[in-house]
């Protein structure tokens, strides 16, 4: 989820885009992601290379790219749109695509990124999602069992925040800083005039590339993603709530998705000739 | 939430002449109930009542006996038997009989019959009792499979959560994945072999949900995995863990139907590429699967076709394939039957089970469904109006419009009846009353207007009120309160002075 507009958070779009690329690569399809970006940066009057957003400097790679699926775009970006997708919630006439079906079996990876506060995520510049009320939204999809395990990532000032309240079972979450500090972006381009990705995600994503649909690397991992050093702000985590120990939990079982498989051994007999039916 | 089901099974053992143990406790007819307690967890406990009528053949179900094979026995027994569902009927037949075949001493038939080899008295049919409705109906287990979500996690085997959950309808898509159209020109008469083959299955499992069938031809869909080439047997070998990643990159494509919103099943025929045919799955002990098929709990199968190399090399290409239907529907079916959880594995030694044919499934098979469904709809049903009470709580201004206030209504009432209903043995009536609990409490809890998001807590009233109003308060308060003062002076005053 994207939750910013304008083309000075050019950086957010492009941080969101680049996740969704990282998951489709590692086999995630479409009909299973939720995309919410105010998309206006493609096609916005200041962006000198039109209909693409890129993520590296001296433009490497463009994530927009020509199969990006945006399942809520622009003013449908909206603190309700986001709870009635993961509370289910929905008016009966919205499509598959918009919708989260998922069951007591799904992992769920949620990615938001924006501008926030402590306690607080501002959604478009006209309204927030405090921290209560997306922990309230987590355990009625707990109750509801629309997950079995959730990883929540967030990018944004004071990140750290917005996790505290959490209260339901299974949920990992982490974010770029701590409260009382800032997450900072990373690189300016001067071709495009604007700051193209976040720092913390920017680390994230290059650790990203280093997986592959059957690797075999560990949250514990993505823990140590952006030490201070680099970051310059404190990344931090949360487990309490998550069963299992992190060092057992695969990245790609959250970012990719890896099937249980069981090979058929059963067959039934069936009978060539059913009497008294005819062939079309 | 609490709920303590109990699960009746009406059972009639009809001794045939010269089987009756010598040690009944009473003279035919007579019955017995035997009652079994499981707990789930500490508030979910299942009650099985077996309610057993005993007594000898009438006439006509001997003439039905007198037959050469356990299976015309079983056709010929049908008609007389007690046709609703959820109960079972055991024949006993005399040890001599030749209707078992040697070494078999239970025979379990299509419809919700069995036959049973007496012999060793009382006690020994009482335990092949116990086995056959553990077969026939449900086990301990299976119905802790359907409460999965009320089980602590440690508990549950690998079976939990693998079957399909208990939905008002499922969609079947059926695709043909054709990575090579240059080599392969593949024909296959899907409509009909749906027709005649899947159609019967589907309207056997109508009982239990609404199936929507599709199909597509995708080509240039490629597995996403390199088989490997094995010099031995001069083919393509994929090993069983590099199955799991066959599934995504093909997803991408498959689609589904944009207005349903239920589970979809898809089944995949793959036809490998020329260069890399023939191409086999090998299982984790390096031997090629017989079915050369897997498939992936709540998802769906995909199986392997292979195409005969031409005996030519200058056949002229693309090569017509015609595919051979029965072939690909005995495995999709069993592919099929396994998502929902019919497996016929685990058996002890001794029992024969007859083949269901083209119906697919066995009655007593869609009983097991019905039973393990009922269970999961209501345990749904309790847990879903459960969290719409404690949300309320929560929030205690929020709005319950009328229909959502009938819905929750309904689904109570039918829960009720349901749980009744299976209490006294009656499987489709508590299957049908389970399917309008759970239809009615999903409709209440996802009502659009119990968003939380709406309704303001009391503390954000207080937030956004007290600004606005403590400032224009001030004066007036002050102002009160000198008028109340003077008003108190004023009435000392008088009664001073006078």
């Amino acid at each position: 989820v994207c939750t910013s507009r304008f083309w000075f958070n050019y950086r957010h779009v492009a941080n969101t885009l680049s996740v969704y690329r990282s998951v489709k690569r590692l086999g995630i399809p479409d009909s299973h992601i939720v995309l919410m970006l105010a998309d206006d940066m493609a096609c916005n009057p200041r962006n000198p290379k039109p209909a693409t957003v890129f993520s590296h400097k001296n433009m490497e790679l463009n994530v927009y790219g020509d199969d990006v699926e945006v399942d809520y775009r622009s003013y449908e970006v909206t603190v309700e749109n986001f709870l009635r997708v993961l509370t289910g919630r929905i008016p009966p006439s919205t499509p598959r695509s918009k919708r989260l079906l998922s069951d007591d079996r799904s992992n769920i990876l949620i990615y938001m990124t924006g501008h926030g506060g402590n306690g607080f995520l501002k959604f478009q510049d006209s309204e927030e999602i405090t921290n209560v009320e997306l922990a309230d939204a987590f355990e009625q999809m707990w109750q509801k069992r629309r997950y079995n395990e959730l990883l929540f990532i967030i990018d944004t000032c004071q990140g750290a925040s917005m996790y505290e309240r959490f209260y339901s079972p299974n949920i990992m979450a982490l974010a770029s800083s701590q409260v009382g500090e800032d997450s900072l972006s990373h690189q300016p381009d001067l071709g495009i005039g604007v700051h193209l990705m976040d720092r913390y995600t920017f680390y994230v994503l290059e650790f990203l590339e280093e997986i592959h649909p059957a690797s075999q690397t560990n949250m514990n991992d993505l823990f140590q993603v952006c030490p201070k050093s680099l970051c310059v702000s404190t990344p931090g985590h949360r487990t309490d709530l998550f069963q299992r120990d992190p060092q057992n939990v695969l990245i790609t079982d959250f970012f990719g998705s890896v099937r249980k498989v069981e090979i058929t051994t059963e067959t039934i007999s069936l009978d060539d000739d059913v009497a008294g039916f005819e062939s079309k | 939430a609490s709920a303590q089901f109990q699960l009746a099974v009406p059972v009639a053992v009809v001794f045939a002449p010269g089987s009756v143990p010598g040690d009944l406790p009473r003279p035919l007819p007579f019955r017995d109930v035997r009652e079994m307690e499981n707990s789930v967890n500490l508030r979910t406990s299942i009650t099985s009542r077996y309610e057993t009528v005993y007594r000898s053949t009438t006439a006509q179900e001997e003439a039905a006996l007198d037959v050469a094979t356990a299976r015309e026995a079983d056709a010929a027994l049908r008609p007389l038997q007690d046709a609703s569902l959820g109960c079972l009927t055991v024949f006993v037949v005399p040890e001599s009989s030749s209707l078992l075949p040697q070494g078999i001493s239970v025979y379990v038939g299509k419809h919700r019959s069995a036959l049973v080899r007496a012999g060793g008295g009382l006690a020994a049919l009482r335990t092949r009792l116990q086995q056959l409705t553990q077969v026939m109906s449900f086990t301990a287990s299976s119905i802790a499979t359907a409460l999965s979500d009320r089980v602590p996690d440690g508990q549950l085997g690998p079976d939990a959560r693998r079957h399909l959950k208990s939905s008002l309808g499922y969609e079947i898509t059926f695709s043909l994945l054709n990575p090579d159209p240059k080599s392969h020109a593949v024909d296959w008469d899907i409509e009909d072999a749906v027709n005649r083959y899947v159609q019967p299955v589907l309207d056997k499992l109508s009982l239990v949900a609404n199936f929507s069938v599709d199909s597509q031809i995708l080509y240039y869909a490629v597995l996403g995995v390199t088989p490997r080439f094995d010099k031995e047997s001069s083919s393509f070998l994929l090993s069983a863990h590099s199955l799991p990643h066959v599934i995504n990159p093909v997803e991408a494509r498959l689609g589904s139907s944009a207005a349903s919103l239920y589970p979809v099943l898809n089944f995949l025929l793959y036809v490998p590429e020329r260069s890399h045919s023939p191409l086999y799955i090998q299982d984790k002990d390096g031997a090629p699967v017989s079915t050369n098929a897997f498939h992936s709990p709540r998802w769906g199968g995909i199986m392997i076709y292979n195409v005969e190399a031409p005996a030519s090399s200058q056949a002229s290409l693309p090569l017509h394939v015609d595919v051979d239907m029965v072939r690909v529907m005995e495995v999709f079916l069993a592919q099929l039957r396994l998502l929902f959880g019919l497996s016929r594995e685990e058996l002890p030694p001794e029992f024969l089970l007859e083949s269901p044919g083209n119906e697919g499934l066995a009655d007593w098979e869609l009983d097991r469904l019905l039973w393990a469904h009922t269970v999961e709809n209501v345990a749904t049903v309790s847990t879903t109006l459960t969290s719409l009470a404690q949300l309320l709580d929560k929030i205690g201004n929020i709005v319950i419009k009328d229909d959502v206030a009938s819905e929750v209504y309904r689904a109570v009432a039918s829960a009720q009846s349901a749980m009744a209903k299976l209490a006294t043995g009656h499987l489709y009536s508590a299957f049908q009353a389970s399917k309008e609990a759970v239809t009615s409490s999903e409709r209440a809890f996802f009502d659009p207007s119990l968003l939380h998001l709406l309704y303001f807590p009391d503390d954000q009233k207080f937030a956004i009120y007290i600004p606005l109003f403590l400032p224009m308060a001030v004066p007036i308060l002050l102002s009160l309160a000198k008028i109340v003062r003077e008003a108190r002076q004023r009435k000392k005053e008088p009664t001073k002075m006078d």
